[in-house]
């Protein structure tokens, strides 16, 4: 009686749950400690800083300067949340206060495919739009000559990924703010603009700035669509108009590659445990400043 | 009363650091309906899902003391809770409806308590469904989406699954409040059909309510039992001074 | 003056979304001009023959295939160890607020770990196994990496769910698993499918995870452990030939898995309106 097959079903089921349960926590460790393990050998042969802020890369003489490829990634991350986090705060705030419900509704499946597109196809699309657009309009403009295959482009190509990831979250975060504070604003005398310059984005400033945070770390680890447009050369970029090679583009291009040469390996890795600790970083505290944030509200 | 069916003693309940429910003794008898009233925030509800162990799946909640239904431990063991909740089950403040037809919403309760023959199946759903009612309302009907009904229809297909299961006690946190005046007759006269054969604790508000159907009925103020008794006695001649005040409306 | 500002920021708020928009169909309309031309039926019906890299006679089924078996299999892994962690965070352990909370917490963290890193992790660790790259370890790096992702967005669709729902099941007599399995994933089957192809669409677009575990071959697989060719890597690498004709083959493809994506949010659509017929509103 005790042990009816309900209960044993029920049992099974307990367990598979706390296995799948075990699997996510042990993952989150376990991928860390992999990755910082597989990396350590580099360690003994360079110190931290020199691997870190030396533009020495000679993977042959065993030599593994990473600042060019940290300063592409930067430069890339900062060229595409410079320009989607204003377009996706316009947007979230027009969409939120302004706009009939209506056109959300309709935006909705806009943003929706736009997050759902792959990667690959948003680096297609940046060879046959972005790349000519920078080598013959942006590029002459400024009076400089390139291929196309820039930053620049990178940055432009990403900046267009990172738009439905970040205008989610700051649609989420804006729609959250109470109507009675709008409200209160408003009887006060306050313009429906000012309510939403002083009230709205102030209330919701924590929340749009850890927006922009995960759109930063998402834009960080964007590998494909990246690497097919960033160009892929060796050197600190003195300019957006040169090529760049970022961190997970070295990752991609290289790991099939690396087993003969000793060391290439674990300086691969320590690539993508600097990707992993960034990512992680930003994450962490983009989401626990969500957090506080939805406790308040 | 010498043959209570669920015997409460020493009950002490808190959740987090909230005293909830501060020495509860009671006996309540078989049989009859037992009317749980009092100011909002007393505990009463807590009180109700203390008695299926539905207050197992609120975090923080502690609790201590026992109770007992036919003489059985219901509080301090690990083992049946299924069986318990099956005993006692609750009606709650607004139908909840399980996202299914309206013959398997009843037959559900079937199911999981173990009456699993297809064809024995369609005479109990029927028999549940007239029992709560529902039968002449629904018969040609039943393969609809239980959510197609009304909210008084809803509570009523509600009660029929609840009686699915073959419980002795009918557990029911104000379940006409959000009910038009004709649901919540026709739920307090079916209540009043099944007391003989089921022990019902209902929780109220509404004081013209607990007069009209109460046998028994219990009043607690601020997590304690003020005052317990048959319900002519309670209201013709009241003994505390704070359930005179609740009786005259000071509280309301 | 103030009057100019509001009407300054509207007009750029206008902006924002007509750009939001317009690259939508810019990219999709570019996608299908450029691809277009090359899309044959011999491209989707025929693996790459004898000289197809250099422009030859052959198409890409093996990538097509390739890509369908790898997100098919990691949807239903991911699907297999994601459902009960989403209902158990709501019902089983939904009483133990603050660890689900915790749960949550690191399920974001690990939403937000890029693919190329999954990736990384993946082949290291099958490196240490002496592993080969085969359609296996692909699934199961795609597997896990829309593990979070599947969990989180059920995770969302069950915490809607009003307590009262799973108490009155409760109540009834019914355990964690009959509450779990037979109430809240009918009350919610939209959200289920919906996560469901979420993660196919993430498993079928995802190129840094598969680079180096799935390998790349002009074959069909005909077994777990073989290697298989992708459809994302049949693009990226098309791409990359010096050769016109197979560029154009790479543009073809690109739009072919677009219009697998877009197949794949109009049926996420159509489906979870179709699941509504039992569900209860509140």
């Amino acid at each position: 009686m005790r042990f009816s097959k309900r209960k044993i079903l029920d049992l099974l089921s307990a367990y598979w749950m706390y296995a799948g349960i075990a699997l996510v926590v042990i993952l989150f460790g376990f991928i860390g400690v992999v990755l910082f393990i597989k990396a350590s050998p580099v360690f003994y042969e360079q110190s931290v800083s020199d691997i870190l802020f030396s533009d020495d890369w000679k993977p042959l003489s065993g030599k593994f300067g990473m600042l060019a490829f940290i300063i592409s990634s930067l430069y890339i991350t900062l060229i595409a949340v410079a320009i989607s986090a204003p377009v996706c705060l316009l947007a979230a705030i027009f969409l939120t206060q302004y706009a009939d419900r209506r056109l959300l509704t309709l935006m909705q499946p806009v943003i929706d495919i736009l997050a759902g597109l792959p990667s690959v196809i948003y680096g297609v699309w940046g060879i046959i739009v972005i790349v000519p657009f920078v080598s013959d309009v942006i590029a002459p403009a400024f009076g400089r000559e390139t291929n196309g295959y820039t930053i620049l482009s990178a940055g432009l190509v990403l900046a267009v990924m990172i738009i439905p990831f970040m205008l989610n979250i700051m649609i989420e975060v804006l729609r959250s703010v109470p109507t009675d504070l709008k409200e209160a604003s408003l009887s006060l005398g306050a313009t429906y603009w000012q309510t939403i310059k002083y009230v709205v984005v102030k209330k919701s400033f924590p929340g749009i700035a850890s927006a922009i945070g995960l759109g930063v770390s998402r834009a960080f680890g964007e590998t494909i669509a990246v690497l097919m447009v960033a160009g892929n050369v060796t050197r600190v970029p003195e300019n957006v108009f040169q090529p760049g090679y970022p961190l997970p583009a070295l990752i991609a291009n290289n790991y099939g590659e690396m087993m003969s040469i000793p060391l290439y390996d674990s300086a691969l890795m320590l690539a993508a445990l600097v990707l992993f600790v960034v990512v992680i970083f930003f994450n962490l505290i983009a989401r626990s400043s969500i957090i506080r944030l939805e406790k308040y509200s | 009363m010498n043959n209570p069916k669920i015997k409460i003693q020493g009950l002490d309940l808190h959740i987090h650091k909230q005293h909830i429910l501060k020495g509860i003794n009671l006996e309540i008898p078989a049989n009859k309906i037992t009317v749980i009233i009092g100011p909002s925030g007393c505990g009463k509800t807590t009180l109700l899902k203390t008695i299926n162990r539905l207050t197992d799946e609120y975090s923080g909640v502690k609790h201590s003391g026992s109770i007992t239904i036919d003489g059985i431990e219901v509080l301090n063991t690990r083992n049946g809770l299924t069986e318990i909740r099956q005993k006692a089950g609750l009606l709650s403040q607004r139908p909840y409806p399980l996202p299914m037809s309206i013959f398997n919403n009843v037959a559900y309760g079937l199911k999981i308590s173990g009456r699993k023959r297809k064809s024995a199946l369609r005479p109990r759903v029927e028999h549940l469904l007239r029992m709560a009612s529902l039968w002449e309302e629904v018969k040609d009907r039943l393969n609809d989406p239980a959510a197609s009904l009304s909210i008084g229809q809803q509570q009523r297909l509600c009660l029929a699954r609840g009686l699915a299961v073959n419980p002795d006690i009918i557990l029911a946190d104000e379940p006409t409040s959000a009910l038009d005046p004709l649901s919540s007759q026709a739920i307090e006269q079916k209540f009043q059909e099944l007391s003989g054969q089921y022990t019902i604790v209902m929780v109220t508000h509404i004081l013209r309510q607990a007069r009209r159907i109460a046998d028994y009925v219990i009043f607690m103020y601020l997590g304690e039992v003020i005052e317990f008794g048959s319900a002519e006695e309670f209201f013709s001649n009241p003994k505390h001074e704070k359930t005179k005040a609740y009786l005259s409306g000071v509280f309301n | 003056m103030k009057r100019v500002e509001e009407i300054f920021f509207r007009t750029l708020m206008y902006g924002a979304v007509l750009v939001i928009t317009g690259l939508l169909f810019l990219i999709i309309y570019s996608i299908i001009s450029k691809g277009a031309s090359s899309l044959s039926w011999e491209m989707v019906s025929q693996t790459p023959r004898g000289g197809y890299y250099f422009g030859k006679e052959g198409g890409i089924l093996n990538a097509i295939i390739g890509s369908l078996y790898l997100s098919a299999g990691a949807t239903a892994l991911a699907f297999f160890i994601s459902l009960p962690v989403a209902l158990g965070m709501n019902i089983y352990l939904a009483k133990y607020r603050r660890m689900v909370n915790g749960l949550r917490f690191i399920l974001d963290l690990l939403w937000g770990v890029p693919s190329i890193v999954y990736g990384a992790f993946a082949f290291s660790i099958m490196i240490m196994v002496g592993a080969r790259a085969s359609l296996m370890a692909g699934i199961i790096t795609v597997g896990v990496f829309i593990v979070p992702i599947m969990i989180r967005a059920m995770d969302e669709v069950f915490k809607t769910v009003p307590r009262g729902l799973t108490e009155s099941a409760l109540s009834l007599g019914a355990t964690f698993t009959e509450t779990s399995f037979g109430v809240l994933v009918r009350q919610c089957a939209p959200g289920v499918v919906t996560a469901l192809l979420l993660g196919f669409g993430r498993g079928i677009g995802d190129a840094a995870a598969v680079l180096f575990t799935t390998g790349y071959t002009d074959y069909i697989p005909g077994s777990l452990s073989q290697p298989a060719a992708t459809l994302p890597l049949a693009i990226f690498f098309q791409l990359g030939s010096p050769i016109e004709e197979v560029r154009e083959r790479a543009f073809a493809a690109a739009l072919l898995l677009t219009l697998i994506i877009l197949l794949i949010s109009v049926i996420t659509r159509i489906l979870s309106n179709r699941f509504n017929k039992n569900r209860i509103n509140f």
